[in-house]
């Protein structure tokens, strides 16, 4: 499967271990979007009947498909509700998220 | 078998431009660069040249087209000049930044206002600082040998930086020369296809043109400079190389003529350069010790060969068709600083002439040397001149 | 009702080709381009102008397009996407995609004149404008397609302002009065219809243009979860609509038959909060007229959304 992922990345110490000129690997990535969220969704995988509204919806890709339903990539979740807002089955709950979890 | 043909500068240009097999041309029409891209769409059609020509709706496109070809594997021509270079002016930053080895012709013309479509070199040395390798042609031959190094050079993987071939407005894209046409098969053995391990790869897909943050930034722009510094060697190598293949020599960045000895020396760059080198003749016959430095290249600028100029008691004057107003021109800025860097002792003029297409005679380069001849004794006066100005200038 | 060009949702590559990008959350735009991507596969060549998108996908080293992608200068989409279908027409290339993803401001300010020199030329690329009605990479400045009445940084609402006071620019018309051989008005909202015009301009032998509706909860003032209803009630309302320009001529692909009251597509967002009741009839008043020409002109051929 195609997806940028996170790699391991070495801040270049010379200007010869920069690349030449604005040109990197496609799907470089060294940050993941968590810290993005106040709101966390969680799935009830038994409410879910597996319409991909949520995967299909989601800004970030980060519902992907596990078997006939769906799974959330929690590292990229930025927990904007839209999947929540979405689901026809009510399947999935916003929840407040941890305070400090991110430190 | 190579051959000799009749031709202007601009179709000598073209004549380059075919010989290089770009893959993608892009051009908008100004005057007076339009017969490079008439004479390329000309090509295309009768199928002697197999590009691809885009018709853009403007030179900003352009270049910007010339980037995507690029950035894709495509070597790419095109030309310009006056407002269409100045309007293009972030696609020429950003072609620099983007280190993609495009190769343009700039027809040297003024910028309006008031509007001209005559010759002087505003447009291009008011782009200095684009991070462009800036290199002016003299004559035809010049032109059409200068096409083909530029995408050597350009495409060095040491510079990777694009390349823009001046040519005075008229006074070369114009006057009919004969110019030799070299062999195509001689010209591909000189000029490797275009390869570059940095752009778009369907088996190896790259993100180019990022955002830097000022983590990083400036080492980007280090890089940049680096790049364009090695360009000085690698003009030197190409120069030599082109040489031995054509028998062709221009002498790198700069081309001296008569220098050695010089009691005064006159820097100038362009077409010009050739009634300074007859004038420089009919003194020395009259027994007065006239050189010339015709600037090749002003980026990268010939830091080392203005300096090998400095000697003791000998006057140097820069001749250039261009001003930064309010201060003086941007050829002399440059000249004199890497002649005081050298310690040079002695005057330093600047002669500011051709503006919006002002001829400059025999008669005026003369008397520009003699102000040179003389300068050691009045030490005491305006370093910038305007050569030929018609008028007095107030308060003189 | 469906066509030959009709994709199911579970029939989506599970890849990701924009992923780990830094945009808002509940960002329309990005969802836009995530899904157009999947459409258009691993052999595309995206261009992203100056704009959110390019901002929040390229910053060093984080690179959250997994196929080949560029920045180009505000005003060169267009421009860079006809030299890189000219540079890969003529390496020989097969069996690829050429696409730009760029603003509102990008396509109907800035790079309108470069859209229309490809257009004109008729090069084989995939122009999609991602519509958030205003200069929103730079903190929500009036463009030429923010709508009447809403407020902006540069159109605020104050004693004498009432927001913006120029209509939406018609993209969709303008493109298609050049005779381009596919052009089509889409929403983040209708997502099938989103997949199937997408894989239509795919198909599409010189250039498309697809104009997707692409709410953006940071400078339309709404929570981000409402993106996708924002755009439906767009539509309810008669505000957006769906259609479709092929062969000189127009279709409607949905007619919404009475609209819901502006007030409900209006009053989910801030940026309308200070119109009063004259505004809105004014807006009524546009809406209607423009409908009117719509249901006389243009074919309807409903479709499945």
């Amino acid at each position: 499967m195609i997806k940028p992922k996170i790699q391991r990345y070495k801040q270049p110490r010379t200007i010869s271990e920069y690349p030449v000129g604005p040109s990197f690997q496609a799907g470089h990535l060294v940050f993941t979007n968590s810290n993005y969220r106040t709101f966390k969704p969680i799935i009830d995988i038994t409410l879910c009947v597996g319409c991909l509204a949520c995967y299909a919806t989601c800004p970030d890709g980060a519902l992907f498909r596990r078997g006939k339903k769906v799974s959330i990539d929690y590292d990229f979740c930025k927990g904007c509700g839209i999947c929540a807002s979405e689901c026809k089955a009510k399947a999935i709950a916003m929840k407040k998220e941890e305070p400090g979890r991110n430190e | 078998m190579s051959k000799k043909l009749f031709l202007s500068g601009n179709e000598a240009i073209a004549f380059g431009a075919k010989l290089s097999r770009p893959h993608v041309i892009a051009a908008y029409p100004i005057t007076p660069q339009t017969v490079v891209v008439e004479k390329l769409a000309e090509m295309v059609s009768s199928g002697s040249l197999n590009a691809h020509y885009l018709h853009v709706e403007s030179e900003h496109s352009a270049l910007s087209a010339m980037m995507g070809a690029s950035a894709i594997g495509a070597r790419t021509f095109t030309a310009t000049s006056s407002q269409g270079l100045v309007y293009m002016a972030e696609c020429l930053h950003y072609a620099s930044g983007g280190r993609f080895p495009i190769v343009m012709m700039n027809a040297n013309r003024s910028l309006a206002l008031p509007w001209s479509i005559y010759g002087d070199q505003r447009d291009s040395l008011s782009l200095l600082d684009s991070g462009w390798i800036q290199v002016y042609a003299e004559d035809a031959q010049e032109s059409l040998d200068l096409v083909i190094q530029a995408y050597r050079i350009a495409e060095d993987i040491r510079v990777l930086t694009p390349v823009m071939i001046n040519l005075d407005g008229f006074a070369l894209t114009h006057t009919y020369e004969p110019v030799i046409i070299p062999d195509q098969e001689e010209v591909d053995a000189f000029l490797p296809p275009y390869a570059n391990p940095n752009i778009m790869d369907l088996q190896h897909p790259r993100n180019l043109g990022f955002s830097s943050t000022p983590k990083d930034n400036m080492e980007f722009k280090y890089q940049q400079h680096a790049a364009v510094l090695c360009a000085k060697d690698v003009i030197s190598d190409v120069d030599a190389a082109y040489g031995k293949r054509f028998g062709r020599r221009y002498g790198g960045l700069v081309s001296n003529y008569r220098t050695e000895d010089a009691e005064c020396v006159l820097v100038t760059l362009g077409s010009v350069a050739g009634t300074v080198r007859a004038v420089v003749d009919e003194m020395r016959k009259e027994g007065k010790a006239a050189g010339l430095c015709r600037l090749r290249y002003m980026r990268p600028f010939p830091e080392a060969e203005i300096a090998a100029l400095s000697a003791t008691n000998r006057a140097i004057g820069v001749l250039e068709k261009d001003i930064s107003f309010g201060y003086e021109g941007a050829v002399y800025t440059n000249v004199n600083s890497a002649l005081l860097k050298a310690g040079h002792a002695s005057p330093v003029l600047n002669f500011i002439g051709g503006l919006g297409g002002r001829s400059i005679t025999r008669e005026d380069i003369r008397s520009i040397f003699e102000d040179l001849l003389a300068a050691e004794r009045q030490r005491a006066i305006d370093p910038v001149r305007f050569v030929n100005l018609g008028v007095a200038a107030h308060g003189r | 009702m469906g066509d030959e060009y009709s994709i199911k949702i579970r029939d989506l590559t599970d890849d990701e080709y924009f992923f780990g990008h830094k945009a808002c959350g509940g960002c329309g735009g990005s969802l836009a381009v995530r899904l157009s991507l999947k459409v258009l596969g691993p052999r595309t060549f995206a261009v992203l102008p100056a704009g959110c998108m390019s901002a929040v996908g390229f910053i060093f080293p984080q690179m959250a397009f997994a196929i080949n992608a560029m920045i180009s200068t505000f005003p060169g989409t267009a421009s860079m996407l006809s030299g890189i279908a000219a540079g890969a027409k003529a390496l020989g290339l097969r069996d690829y995609a050429v696409v730009g993803f760029a603003g509102d401001g990008g396509t109907a300010d800035i790079g309108l004149q470069a859209l229309s020199g490809a257009i004109d030329r008729n090069d084989r690329i995939i122009y999609i404008c991602y519509d958030n009605e205003a200069y929103m990479n730079t903190g929500i400045q009036k463009s030429s397609l923010t709508p009447l009445g809403a407020r902006t940084t540069t159109t605020p609402a104050g004693s004498k302002g009432t927001g913006s006071r120029t209509t939406k620019k018609n993209m969709f018309e303008i493109v298609a009065a050049h005779g381009i051989p596919y052009a089509a008005t889409a929403s983040v909202g209708f997502i099938p219809d989103l997949l199937r015009k997408v894989n239509k301009a795919k198909q599409t032998a010189g250039t498309s243009y697809i104009h997707v509706f692409a709410p953006c909860p940071t400078g339309w003032e709404y929570e981000p979860s409402a993106s996708l209803q924002i755009s439906r009630l767009a539509v309810a309302s008669g505000l957006w609509y769906l259609a479709e320009y092929e062969n000189d001529g127009f279709s409607l692909n949905h007619d919404p038959g009475e609209f819901i009251p502006l007030r409900d597509y209006l009053s989910a967002q801030g940026r309308f909060k200070h119109l009063g009741e004259e505004e809105i009839r004014i807006i009524e008043r546009n809406r209607d007229e423009k409908w009117k020409k719509i249901r006389r002109d243009w074919k309807h051929e409903e479709r499945t959304l």
